[in-house]
């Protein structure tokens, strides 16, 4: 693939709203509110299980300025899910907009709308709730013995059979199994049995959740929405209010991050029922707390791995066994599950004999969600901290025993849905990462070998993963692309650009098609009353689902342009040269500009096409990442010095955005293996709720992050290209942690290795050998 | 009570509840690119500047502007034109949200440091989180910067 083989995609071009974002212009869903729109608030829960016997609103209502006060009693009864999914799918309907049960600390349980926030929070304070305090369920190891039964109601909906047990808090129980687990198992001369812990991190998106709406000039209720899924919130609002979707409309401007958390709705519905009540434009911001304690997070495992394998490292038999706190509510979660194991057990493709065992349990605390990886960033600790344990345990080095396992292009990879694998260049990320960390100096087998000062120690470790593009025959989108009077194109999306950059790179793709300069493509989304459907922007689709659809597009519009040159020009179409500006051929000449004005002023139909795209196969993008720390034996302290990360996504469509959406994926990786931390006190409420409790990296916190490209070709996808939103975030953890083993010798099995927990493994070693 | 400041050059009265925070009088004096990221002065998402120096608007009370002289992003945008092109260049801007206070820091620092070193640079902006970027391709872009006005001096 040499450099000049493509002229708008594979290069660095700027985000086309760089500039109106980097400069503060009002482009966000909090700058473009209705000066009269209502302020909602919500009143939650302090307790985390009760039943609402009765909320007094008659003090509240007195507060000058309230327009409304909500509880269970005055808001519609209709079950639904606020995961967004193509449906129909199997997030549970267990949720109302307000409900009889408050289900964790910080449950809604009332609404207030007011004329200004400071009504709103005076009437907060005057509402007065009895409550019948149940025994919670925290516990997520012990929920599906605990007497307490989180959804207790009897209008909850299961949309297909998930393996659910409500009696006992089981949302879902699922296994698969390729060849003969136990058989191999037995076999193997080599036998590890090794169990994890990850925790619920916040996705930590710099814009909250927010959304306000009104009635548009037609009385439909709109909502304008930071949100990933547009067209899927539109579905959800419907259901939850029982209107018709005809009679909603959701717009989504520009998000300030996501990262899979606005992936389920947040505030939509509590903006959305007080316009459907009241007629009056209303306002719902959540603040950061909120955000971080009563919306969703990353769903908790717990993970127990069995690998067997030969003396030589090949790994023959694998089993994943997942347990996933949805927390109160089912958002995502039976769909994270299988993530922990099908794209993990994949990249130990010798291992025919497989099985994967998950159940997922819901407990009275806050909801998981979708965050970036989606179950795969889980397993892939737990699974590659497992194989790095076999490689210590049989001396070889790590990157080695990758190399032995890692699958093959053209061999079905059974446990990730039996899809034959297309494109992979991982033993290459794996060589070029070995070389940017100096792996062959700074590996050395035995712990203690590296001493870099007094007590303090330096260690190198790695992992692999694999990650999806988009979800196979389940995710749908349709684009459509025009020539406009002016020869100019319009490139109508539903996809959601969260800051990800998919206005631009499905710009770039229709601009190489086009022959054109990507500044020629206008990106229009979303509103759902003028976009092409698409799922939203999540599970790593829209480079490869989306792009699809646009190039589809392209291609088709571009034959319709060669179509109406040949006729205006009475040229033959095969005579005709296209060089992006003008069709020439015989000697005439026709620009597109002519083309455009001709199409909107003269033509039967206007040059433009709408192309859909949903794909059979999900091919994986991988990535090969490399560690290095420095313990402090003293302090337990972990000190990152390096992190590198090799990524196969195909072709890089934006060399710049793909770069950057890498090292941020790494960022939050690393933020999970050492700092985020997740507190819950004694009665259930999440204490880590801030950024003054829960620590996100900071640049002090992270070495300079390195990324190189290996690009294979994916032939399924557009220009070969396959996703990388998410598939960077898995390795950190399980790199830094075989790095932590290889510098001090410890094992930190459960997330993340802050320095008491390192100083604390390193005591407990200490009984067994000599002090350091 | 009545504020009175000047915002981005020009002279301002602002009606102004005694027990509000700079931020939000900002935001209704139509400064959009000053957001709240975290409501706990940690994320560096509100910073603008107040008589010259950086400060988190959201916890610094609205009258204490009074007579003060306040800059935010719509009033440095000439000024930041090169900083937002490099980062764009980079693709260090992504979802944005946090770009205005970085770059109000940015910038900020540039006006104390005249050559700030890589730890000097850490430290200034350490109070300035964002979560997509990982924080290297916006310091690939203050290098460019920097690269840039050196090169411009020896013209």
């Amino acid at each position: 693939m040499s450099e000049n083989r493509f002229r708008a995609v594979n290069r660095a071009v700027p985000k086309t709203d760089a500039f109106s974002i980097m400069g503060g212009a009002p482009v966000y869903t909090g700058d473009m509110v209705p000066r009269d729109a209502l302020t909602v608030l919500l009143l939650r829960s302090p307790h985390a299980f009760a039943r609402v016997k009765k909320v007094h609103k008659d003090k509240a209502m007195l507060v000058s300025g309230v327009v409304c006060v909500l509880d269970h009693t005055d808001v519609p009864s209709h079950r639904y899910s606020n995961a967004g999914a193509s449906y129909p799918g199997n997030n549970p309907f267990d949720r109302r907009i307000l409900d009889e049960y408050a289900r964790y600390v910080g449950d809604p349980v009332a609404l207030v709308a007011a004329e200004t926030e400071e009504a709103a929070r005076k009437a907060l304070k005057l509402i007065r709730v009895e409550y019948e305090v149940l025994q919670p369920v925290l516990d997520y190891e012990t929920a599906d013995t605990d007497p307490s039964v989180v959804h207790p109601e009897d209008n909850f909906v299961f949309q297909c059979d998930i393996g659910g047990d409500l009696e006992h808090n089981v949302l879902s129980t699922i296994q698969s199994d390729g060849g003969d687990f136990d058989a191999a198992y037995a076999a193997c001369p080599i036998q590890l049995d090794e169990t994890y812990h990850t925790m619920a991190n916040q996705q930590a998106m710099m814009e909250t959740f927010r959304t306000y709406s009104y009635l548009d000039q037609a009385g439909r209720l709109t909502l304008v929405s930071s949100t990933q899924i547009t067209f899927h919130a539109r579905r959800l609002v419907s259901q939850a209010l029982g209107i018709p979707q005809a009679k909603v409309r959701v717009i989504k401007p520009r998000v300030g991050g996501g990262f899979g958390a606005k992936q389920s709705m947040g505030t939509e519905l509590f903006a959305a029922v007080v316009t459907h009540l009241t007629g009056r434009p209303a306002y719902c911001c959540f603040t950061r707390q909120e955000t971080c304690q009563c919306t969703n997070t990353r769903h908790a495992f717990r993970i127990r791995v069995r690998m067997g394998a030969d003396l030589d490292g090949t790994v023959r038999a694998l089993w994943v066994d997942s347990l996933e706190n949805a927390g109160a509510y089912g958002e995502h979660a039976a769909n994270v599950i299988g993530l922990s194991a099908h794209k993990t057990i994949p990249l130990c493709a010798k291992a025919e004999d497989w099985r994967f065992t998950g159940k997922v349990v819901y407990t009275n605390t806050t909801p998981g969600g979708a965050y970036r990886g989606f179950g795969a960033t889980q397993g892939c600790f737990a699974v590659e901290s497992t194989l790095n344990k076999l490689a210590v345990k049989l001396h070889l080095d790590p990157t080695l025993i990758r190399l032995k396992n890692i699958p093959e292009v053209g061999k079905p990879m059974s446990a990730y849905y039996g899809e034959v694998l297309q494109s992979c260049s991982l033993d290459r990320c794996i060589a070029t990462g070995k070389k940017m960390i100096s792996w062959d100096e700074k590996y050395a087998p035995a712990p203690f070998s590296k001493p870099s000062g007094p007590h303090r120690y330096r260690g190198v470790g790695m992992a692999v993963s694999m990650q999806g593009s988009g979800i196979t025959a389940t995710d749908n989108c349709s684009v459509t692309l025009r020539l406009d009077d002016g020869g100019f194109y319009t490139l109508l999306i539903g996809a959601s650009d969260i800051g990800t950059g998919c206005d631009t790179i499905l710009a770039q793709m229709a601009a190489e098609i086009l022959q054109c300069d990507t500044e020629k493509i206008t990106v229009s989304g979303v509103d759902t009353s003028y976009s092409p459907y698409d799922k939203g922007s999540y599970a790593s689709s829209t480079t490869y689902i989306t792009g699809n659809a646009t190039t589809k597009a392209a291609k088709e519009l571009l034959g319709k342009m060669y179509d109406a040159a040949a006729e205006t020009l009475k040229v033959p179409r095969e005579e005709l040269f296209f060089d992006g500006e003008s069709f020439s051929g015989r000697g005439a000449r026709l620009t597109v500009f002519e083309l455009g004005r001709d199409s909107v002023n003269r033509f039967q139909t206007w040059l433009s096409a709408t192309a859909s795209f949903s794909s059979p196969t999900s091919p994986p993008p991988f990535v090969a990442g490399f560690a290095e720390v420095e313990v402090d034996t003293q302090t337990g302290e972990v000190k990152l010095l390096d992190l590198v990360g090799v990524v196969d996504c195909g072709t890089v469509i934006n060399k710049a955005l793909a770069h950057v959406q890498a090292e941020g994926g790494f960022a939050q990786g690393a933020g999970m293996a050492l700092y985020e931390q997740v507190h819950l006190t004694e009665e259930g409420k999440l204490s880590t709720n801030s950024f003054m409790q829960y620590k996100l990296p900071s640049r002090l916190d992270l070495p300079p992050i390195r990324i190189a490209f290996e690009e294979s070709y994916e032939p399924t996808g557009p220009f070969g290209a396959k996703s990388i939103g998410e598939v960077v975030i898995n390795t950190p953890s399980p790199a830094i942690m075989a790095a932590i083993q290889n510098a001090v010798g410890v094992t930190i099995q459960t997330l993340p290795a802050t320095a008491e927990k390192v100083f604390m493994a390193l005591r407990a070693a200490e009984g067994q050998k000599e002090i350091r | 009570m009545t504020l009175t400041f000047t915002l981005n050059g020009r002279k301002m009265s602002q009606e102004i509840s005694p027990d509000e925070s700079l931020l939000s009088v900002l935001r209704r004096c139509g400064c959009y690119s000053v957001r709240s990221g975290c409501d706990t002065s940690n994320c560096g998402i509100c910073t603008v500047w107040v008589d010259g120096h950086a400060i988190l608007s959201c916890s610094y009370p609205a009258p204490r502007a009074e007579g003060r002289s306040v800059t935010t992003m719509e009033g440095v945008r000439d000024e930041a034109q090169d900083l937002m092109t490099f980062l764009a260049e980079e693709g260090a801007d992504q979802c944005g949200f946090c770009s205005p206070g970085f770059i109000m820091s940015v910038l900020a620092m540039l006006r104390e440091l005249k050559d700030p070193t890589v730890d000097e640079m850490e430290q200034y902006l350490s109070g300035n989180l964002c979560r997509c970027t990982g924080y290297n391709s916006q310091h690939r872009a203050i290098v460019k910067l920097l690269e840039k006005r050196r090169d411009e001096h020896h013209v």
